[in-house]
């Protein structure tokens, strides 16, 4: 299970599932998942120059990525402290080992927690992570304009592919 | 329940191969700054889409529900410099708030 949830399936799972669901065939739900999850191609990308040793190490390296892990272990001159965001991943995990048998052993009890406005808590932690970024980095145009992009994007692309369109973005600070 | 697991598993195995394959790409290489800084910026972007993926988009529609509005106040909160901790609070209050009354 840590497995799993180290590879981020939050989001992920959820595609899938609902394509399972749907009647739509494994290969088809793990097409859908892999879309949801395409954003840790970037992130791996970005977090690629911070890590040390050869290929191999790199890539064993690079499965400590996870979107706030990659925030808060940020240099101000973009650059990641390896060590912190190793640290971020390993403290994540009881979180994720913890949340997966909770929800697991109790969902049926619980039902939908969407009247409480739960569901407001991650998109949260993400606005929170961005005003930090936005602060140390003056990246605003970028954010923007990754934003707009998005917006555009999802309602004609399914889950996942709006987040890699929208990476696109980072490209209008070229050769500042 | 058996299909559910083989999806799950191989979806691990696609994670992780997507996380390994720019750290294994570019290896040693060492990047002109220009690549860099586009390397760079694409964690704002990542993190400006999922806010806008999380907050108004349901189910592949634009939807702007309570959530929208809890997020966005939450938002402002982060803007007047406040602590994680309360600009969750702020966001699941004034959502649940507005699920029990505009939105119900």
């Amino acid at each position: 299970m840590v497995l799993v949830d180290q590879a981020g399936l939050t989001s992920a799972q959820l595609a899938a599932v609902s394509v399972l669901a749907g009647g739509g065939g494994i290969v088809a739900a793990v097409v859908a998942g892999g879309l949801a999850n395409s954003r840790f191609l970037v992130l791996g990308a970005a977090a690629a120059p911070s890590l040390r040793g050869g290929r191999w190490r790199r890539a064993v390296e690079g499965q400590t990525v996870v979107d706030a892990g990659v925030v808060v272990a940020r240099r101000p001159d973009g650059t990641l402290d390896r060590h912190v965001l190793f640290g971020f991943f390993a403290t994540m995990v009881p979180a994720w080992v913890g949340g997966t048998f909770v929800g697991a052993v109790g969902a049926d009890h619980l039902g939908s927690l969407d009247h409480l406005g739960l569901d407001a808590v991650v998109p949260t932690f993400f606005v929170f992570l961005l005003g930090r970024e936005l602060r140390e980095r003056r990246s605003a145009g970028v954010a923007v304009v990754a934003a707009a992009i998005a917006l555009a994007a999802a309602p004609w692309t399914p889950a996942g592919v709006p987040v890699l369109l929208a990476c696109a973005a980072s490209v209008i600070r070229w050769r500042r | 329940m058996t299909d559910v697991w083989v999806v799950i598993g191989l979806l691990a195995v696609v994670t992780m191969v997507l996380k390994a394959v720019g750290p294994w790409a570019l290896a040693e290489r060492d990047l002109p700054p220009d690549v860099r800084s586009v390397l760079t910026d694409m964690v704002p972007a990542v993190l400006a889409a999922l806010v806008v993926v999380d907050t108004v988009v349901r189910g592949g529609t634009v939807e702007v529900d309570a959530r929208t509005v809890g997020v966005a106040v939450a938002a402002v909160a982060v803007w007047l410099r406040a602590p994680l901790l309360l600009a969750v609070a702020v966001a699941v209050l004034v959502t649940a708030l507005g699920r029990a009354t505009v939105w119900s």
